[in-house]
């Protein structure tokens, strides 16, 4: 019979103390944003509406909705996205596919590396000098969307590269092995198992932007504009930006608006992430490999 | 007999240290080379500087010339359709992601072959002489990556020959096969042999005793010692560490 000894029981009690743990710190992380939609939900659901999402902010910002937020952030962020993404995921097969591994492109790696820590005030300030000012777009959504890309770039090209490493060299080695040219591993290959991660990415990075305030401060979006933008080169109001706006700049705003308009931003960003979830699962279902 | 291939002072290096060093080899048509040696000796390099898959390393350095049908293979910049002449099976077995029937008719379709019946019949025609065909005929649409070990390998030996090659390239493909059906395998190789030239490294030596018509004694980067296999595996050496590394004793 097989007796367990000291040191084995107390093995086992080490490891199920550890897990314990473990588990502990993920639920209080999980708690926080809990906490957060729950006191948002108790604070502002007396103030959503159909009316608060379809209307327009009347009286000085004091009643009325918040439909021409949402337009403003749904367009900024779909601007951004369609430009971020396409020169982020080109980028980052440029880098994983092609690129050798010398001085320049370990440099190149670095920067965008820390092209992601960058602060999004300084971004906005790059977007002001270039798109704004340097480009004489002027304060546009387009001026807007596009300092949103730039912020999001590094992120698509890091996330994208990660998706693309994690496909083994052995497919790449058995596709070229047969005679397929570097092109067509790239796309009958490497692309298809990669798609999920980079989705992923691009999805949370639609998030990213979603929220974002101080990158879009300067470049594009107004306090208050009284009509909804009718091209790129007009101006629009965002939603994270208008939260800032009626907490902190208007008087006589009712208790329950800023909490609303919080609550509608955060439940936009976690639908958009939800769907980033779905799709991982629902790729990692057919994953192959 | 005429040359297929000939290598002429190929040097490969990784950055600092020669794996290979100034080799010289004549490969002759429809002949099977069995090339032997101890971990290290640079035989899988050799292997892949036939078909230049060290283009794609990133340290690799290859000088000299290697010859196929008497033309140089790096008169091409594009190494793709050299590839498609020579066929290669690398020793660990890569199911790519992707049905049974995608993986062996990739190659075809990536030459672009659209024409459905010929995809099938080459399907067909390859899975059979890599002796997988009996046991994939019912499940072509399933996903090669869920075949066992020695199945995956015997399909990359399909996924060779679906492109028709010159040269066979073989680097230990029995490692994951069991006995039987590498007997099996060996029995195409012989008939294969008619049409093509094959280059086989292994590390079984009755491997190389029964399937080959000369053997290459490879040691350190080059070779040491090449004979046909009737004087090679009878005690004719010309180095006595190619007789000790056969009888076991050395490597």
């Amino acid at each position: 019979m097989f007796k367990p000894s000291n040191h084995l029981l107390n093995k086992e009690i080490k490891e199920k103390k550890f897990k314990n743990l473990l588990s502990s710190i993920t639920f209080f992380l999980f708690l926080p944003a809990l906490i957060i939609i729950f006191w948002l939900f108790v604070k502002g659901h007396s103030a959503l509406s159909w009316d608060f999402l379809l209307m327009d902010p009347i009286e000085g910002m004091t009643a009325g909705g918040i439909f021409p937020t949402i337009i403003g952030t749904f367009w900024l962020v779909v601007i951004s996205v369609l430009v971020a993404c396409p020169m982020g995921v080109i980028a980052a097969i440029y880098l994983s596919e092609y690129a050798k591994d010398n001085k320049l492109t370990r440099i190149i790696r670095l920067a965008i590396l820390n092209l992601a820590g960058v602060p999004s005030i300084v971004h906005a300030l790059f977007g002001l000098g270039a798109f704004v000012l340097f480009m004489k777009m002027g304060t546009s959504i387009l001026a807007a969307s596009l300092t949103l890309a730039v912020m999001n770039l590094p992120v698509i090209i890091t996330s994208t590269l990660e998706s693309l490493k994690a496909v083994p060299h052995s497919y790449r080695e058995a596709s070229w092995n047969v005679g397929a040219s570097k092109l067509q591993t790239i796309r009958y290959i490497v692309l298809p198992n990669s798609l999920p991660g980079i989705l992923t990415g691009v999805v949370f990075s639609v998030g990213r932007s979603a929220g974002e305030t101080a990158a879009i401060l300067f470049t594009g979006v107004a306090f208050y504009l009284p009509f909804l933008p009718k091209s790129v080169f007009d101006q629009c109001m965002a939603l994270s930006m208008h939260l800032f706006t009626i907490s902190t700049q208007v008087v006589g705003v009712p208790d329950a608006f800023p909490y609303a308009t919080a609550l509608v931003l955060i439940l936009l960003i976690l639908s958009v992430n939800s769907i980033a979830v779905v799709l991982r699962s629902y790729f990692r279902m057919k994953r192959k490999w | 007999m005429n040359k297929k291939i000939e290598i002429k002072n190929l040097t490969v290096n990784y950055g600092t240290k020669d794996v290979i060093h100034k080799l010289n080899l004549d490969i002759y048509q429809n002949e099977v080379l069995a090339i032997i040696g101890p971990a290290n000796s640079g035989k899988s390099s050799l292997l892949r500087s036939l078909n230049r898959m060290m283009d794609f390393h990133p340290t690799a350095k290859v000088s000299g010339d290697i010859k196929l049908d008497g033309e140089s293979i790096y008169i091409d910049e594009d190494s793709t359709f050299l590839r498609r002449r020579i066929g290669m099976v690398s020793p660990l077995p890569v199911g790519l992601p992707m049905s049974i029937r995608e993986n062996v008719t990739y190659a075809p379709r990536m030459a672009g072959c659209k024409d459905q019946k010929e995809l099938d019949f080459i399907m067909e025609d390859c899975l059979k002489k890599a002796a997988l065909w009996d046991e994939v005929k019912d499940r072509l649409d399933g996903l090669a990556t869920k075949l066992s070990g020695g199945q995956q390998q015997r399909l990359t030996i399909a996924r060779a020959l679906s492109h028709h090659p010159e040269v066979l390239c073989l680097d230990e493909f029995s490692i994951a096969i069991d006995p039987v059906t590498t007997m099996k395998i060996e029995a195409v190789l012989h008939e294969l042999k008619k049409n093509m030239t094959i280059v086989m490294v292994t590390n079984v030596i009755n491997q190389a005793k029964r399937l080959g018509d000369r053997t290459a004694m490879m040691l350190h980067g080059s070779i040491l010692d090449l004979d046909d296999n009737e004087k090679l595996f009878n005690g004719v050496v010309k180095d006595q560490r190619t007789k000790e590394y056969i009888e076991g004793l050395f490597g």
